[in-house]
């Protein structure tokens, strides 16, 4: 499986660097302006992936705890707690992330005004809501459905050994759950950080809005086309890696 | 009804001394009647098994006693608790820390090692300290030979090696009775014999156990009494040599004949001809 494994990832990559190379090298050739202007701008177009995976990583700490609460009432043996859960999860599962973000970023005021001082609300942390509430949803299916996939036995057999719900949830669910959960709540993360290049819209200086202004600021249509190649390629290697990462993780919990 | 209450009737009247108590107990699912009536006592030192066709509700009355499944109508006591009163969920634990249960299918905690297995529950729940539930454990894992394995996870273990882990884990928490739930029928034939073994040992220590078990033999060989039951209902008890060698009823003969393949003693009493019968009405 590890070897197969390594063959399939150094295919992946293999292909990824060959076009890579071969879009540098017919640049290099016939466009040697627009390749030292794309290395000119490297530095901030990295920058601003760095704002997209800052964005990404806050938003699923947010949407992870958020997401844990919800489904801890999801689970819970009062009705009203389960049906508010599940009105908010199937509300926002059905939501498209770049409306939220939108809302978000016209809903929240500009500045907040708390206890007589002046408090910024900077775009960044609308559009880390924006993108963290489906988030939090998708966690507390994703919870729910751990939660839910352990046999009833178990419960069965820690009630027969005198464990309180509490106690079965804890020493005996929750410590089964979280290897179910680590694959489908690496797969939000990924899809978190694809939907990080939508915050340019709102005004973030994210990659995207950069490779943006590089194009603008050089006006030139060779460099538009490798701008926007070096960010698919950015995006591929920071998101790659870890949709791999899953895979393996869900091999193995398959297996076991 | 008549024969099961003439049964009854027959029997000295043990409710006084039992340990396990159960009187018109009836449990449906939905629609579907499983329990129609079920009086069943057992004596503190009693080996009682429950023998009978699949789906007769053996396995629900033992579910009934520690509370796993509540039947809507009946008596349950076990030791001082009536645990058909019961609510809360700290009354239940507290029953159920003096009951051992053992499952069909082990229903070991497949994330902890057998010690975890075997001291969640005394440290969690008895307050025992670690050291002692691990000593504890120690204890019962070699009384089950199963103490090179102490560091396995369930999954690293044959499915008789689990079910002794099982039995282990249940009696790590020291109770007065001990319940099995069909344990050897998801088991392959060559390692039944090593988990009878252990009931076995446990029965000859004087452990008050309720057996449901489809292992004929193993019943009769160890119970005081047994218990018949069919459609929901206990159609006869008796000693084992009354069940096995004289039953009264006709259909624990027909099932008997089937499960053993043995020639039970009943043409004096009704005559093949109604045997056959009963047969072919079913």
């Amino acid at each position: 499986m590890n070897n197969a494994w390594f063959t399939h990832s150094a295919v992946c990559y293999t292909l990824c660097a060959a076009l890579l190379a071969a879009g540098l090298l017919s640049v290099a050739t016939s466009w040697p302006e627009a390749t030292s202007l794309l290395i000119l701008w490297m530095p901030t177009l990295l920058s601003g992936l760095w704002v997209n995976i800052q964005i990404s990583l806050v938003a699923m700490v947010l949407g992870t705890l958020l997401g844990l609460v919800l489904g801890g009432f999801s689970i819970s043996p009062v009705r009203p707690f389960r049906s508010m859960v599940n009105v908010y999860v199937q509300f926002f599962r059905n939501a498209p992330a770049l409306v939220l973000i939108y809302f978000c970023a016209y809903v929240f005021p500009f500045e907040l005004y708390f206890a007589g001082h002046t408090f910024p609300f900077p775009d960044w942390v609308k559009v880390v809501i924006g993108l963290g509430l489906p988030a939090s949803a998708q966690v507390a299916e994703i919870f729910r459905g751990a939660v839910q996939s352990i046999p009833a036995t178990q419960w069965e057999a820690a009630q027969s050994l005198a464990l309180s719900r509490i106690q079965t949830l804890r020493f005996i669910i929750l410590p089964q759950c979280l290897r179910r959960m680590l694959p489908p709540w690496m797969n939000v993360y990924t899809a978190i950080t694809m939907s990080t290049s939508l915050v340019s819209l709102v005004g973030v200086n994210d990659v995207v809005l950069t490779a943006g202004i590089a194009s603008n600021s050089a006006g030139r249509t060779d460099f538009t086309i490798l701008s926007y190649t070096a960010l698919v390629v950015l995006f591929f290697l920071y998101c790659y890696p870890i949709s791999r990462l899953t895979r393996v993780l869900e091999k193995r919990y398959e297996y076991k | 009804m008549n024969i099961n209450n003439h049964v009854l009737a027959t029997q000295p009247g043990p409710a006084e001394k039992a340990l396990v108590e159960l009187r018109d107990v009836h449990l449906a699912f939905g629609d579907t009647e499983v329990l129609k009536g079920i009086d069943l006592f057992v004596k503190s030192g009693q080996v009682v098994s429950i023998i009978g066709p699949s789906g007769s509700g053996k396995s629900t009355v033992l579910r009934c006693m520690t509370g796993l499944v509540r039947p809507q109508q009946g008596y349950i006591r076990i030791g001082d608790t009536l645990v058909h009163k019961l609510h809360r969920e700290r009354e239940f634990s507290a029953l159920r820390a003096h009951v051992g249960f053992v499952f069909q299918q082990y229903n070991l905690f497949p994330h902890l090692t057998v010690l975890q297995n075997l001291i969640l529950s005394p440290v969690r729940v008895l307050g025992l300290s670690k050291a002692e539930a691990t000593e504890r454990a120690h204890a019962l894992l070699s009384k089950v030979h199963m103490e090179q394995r102490v560091a396995a996870y369930p999954g690293e273990l044959s499915g008789g090696q689990q079910q002794r882990v099982a039995i282990a884990r249940a009696l790590a928490m020291q109770p007065e009775l001990v319940l099995f739930d069909e344990v050897t029928s998801a088991l392959d034939p060559e390692m039944v014999g090593e988990v009878l073994n252990v009931i076995r040992d446990l029965v000859h220590e004087g452990m008050t156990c309720v057996l449901v078990t489809h292992e004929m033999r193993f019943a009769e060989e160890v119970s005081d009494r047994i218990y018949f039951t069919e459609a929901g209902r206990i159609v006869e008890h008796g000693s084992p040599d009354m069940i096995f060698q004289k039953p009264q009823n006709p259909r624990t003969a027909a099932f008997l004949r089937r499960s053993l393949g043995r020639d039970v003693d009943t043409e004096s009493r009704f005559g093949s001809v109604c045997v056959e019968t009963e047969i072919k009405a079913e």
